[in-house]
């Protein structure tokens, strides 16, 4: 087993609140240390508040504990790293879109409410949006509306 | 006081805040005057809490016990919280008027906190300041829009910042280790803390034409980081901790 491989396998882990995405593609998996046969993995959490930390853990750790050629798996949430949405892969982001949300802005260390105004309609692709709350039903997203072909959705929240 | 003393009792006073504002915030949730502010609010008490789990870890590091022992079993003499995230959530005016001001304090805290010296609390607060700047965002718009709203919206936020500020002072209260927090690089200080947030204050609140009291007028509420508050701290501890009382070890 080496790192490559263990990460590939990471790839079955899915975000619990959307499915569509995989823990490595939205940018969490920080660290995969090898000795031997034991396997330590470090996440890096999305929101401080965020109640999955504790299931991705879990999820992690069951996922590895099926794979014979590992040993003993260790499974720690960090701060070491600090997640950003800009750490979220190409595949990832189209994972979001897929999910029905629109996939954050990259680089957006300097957040406002422009920034956030300013989201492509993640069904019909207008940039005729209007915010509508930089808060929603989780953490992580915040609610729009498209004028152009009248829905409400919802958006990945940039965070830098 | 050494200089592991003096972090402990400046992370017990951050982790309280986040507590105690995270649950008053939390009352939000079902009343909001819109569904999107309930959903904010409701948001933003999650995400304080969060933090607030996260500084008593931090706490747990140094030898305390664990967050949840921490979080639920003192009684109010024991919170270190200032006396204004304690103060019932009142009005929207109020509520969003003590947003603001305690909320881009904490914007500034945890900003100069990712250069700190004690690098597990510079992580953490590199996380925090990416969460804050949306808790701040939203504070700005709502007052900057109800302070320019119409002539009761104005009066109302002008006697809810009128009201708030000498409590958004205390925030500010000095610990019993500030020169040891300041020189070993730590934090810098709540003294400058508080300049920096009267000045970044003065145009947002200029802005949303609201005026600061005058600053012979200023009497600062303090007494909370000691451990002094007000009468309606004990009951948000009591029905905060009703469930860990009757059973301590309930799960789900």
């Amino acid at each position: 087993m080496n790192q490559e491989e263990i990460r590939n396998i990471l790839k079955e882990v899915k975000d619990p609140e959307i499915p569509t995405i995989s823990i490595v593609d939205l940018g969490i998996v920080t660290g995969i240390k090898l000795n031997g046969e034991d396997v330590h993995i470090t996440l890096t959490p999305t929101f401080a508040g965020c109640p999955a930390l504790k299931l991705m853990e879990n999820m992690v750790k069951d996922r590895l504990d099926l794979v014979e050629e590992i040993g003993q798996v260790s499974v720690e949430t960090s701060f070491e790293t600090t997640w950003t949405t800009d750490m979220i892969s190409e595949e990832g982001r189209k994972a979001i879109q897929q999910h029905g949300l629109a996939p954050p802005k990259r680089n957006c260390s300097n957040i406002s409410m422009e920034v956030l105004e300013d989201t492509a309609c993640p069904y019909c692709g207008s940039d005729d949006t209007s915010l509508k709350s930089p808060f929603g039903p989780t953490l992580c997203r915040s609610l729009h509306y498209c004028n152009n072909c009248r829905q409400a959705f919802e958006g990945f929240k940039p965070v830098g | 006081m050494n200089s592991i003393e003096a972090l402990k009792d400046l992370l017990y006073k951050m982790a309280d805040d986040q507590l105690i504002i995270g649950h008053r915030n939390s009352e939000w949730t079902g009343i909001g005057p819109l569904l999107e502010e309930d959903i904010a609010f409701s948001s933003m008490a999650q995400d304080k809490l969060g933090q607030s789990e996260h500084l008593y870890n931090l706490l747990n590091q140094l030898g305390e016990a664990d967050a949840d022992t921490v979080a639920f079993t003192r009684n109010a003499p024991q919170f270190h919280n200032c006396q204004f995230v304690e103060l019932p959530i009142g009005e929207y005016d109020f509520s969003l008027i003590r947003h603001l001001l305690f909320d881009y304090a904490e914007l500034l805290r945890f900003e100069s906190l990712q250069n700190s010296s004690y690098q597990p609390l510079a992580q953490v607060a590199k996380k925090f300041f990416g969460e804050i700047k949306y808790h701040f965002m939203h504070a700005s718009t709502w007052v900057r829009q109800l302070g320019t709203g119409n002539e009761e919206s104005s009066q109302r936020m002008q006697l809810a910042l009128d009201q708030a500020w000498d409590y958004g002072l205390g925030i500010f209260e000095q610990g019993p280790a500030e020169e040891v927090l300041i020189s070993e690089g730590i934090f810098i200080g709540e003294s400058e803390l508080q300049a920096k947030w009267y000045k970044g204050l003065q145009p947002i609140l200029e802005e949303a034409k609201l005026k600061i009291p005058a600053k012979d007028q200023w009497s600062p509420i303090i007494g909370g980081r000691r451990g002094e508050h007000t009468k309606h701290l004990q009951p948000l501890l009591d029905e905060m901790t009703e469930v860990y009382s009757i059973d301590p070890t309930a799960d789900w």
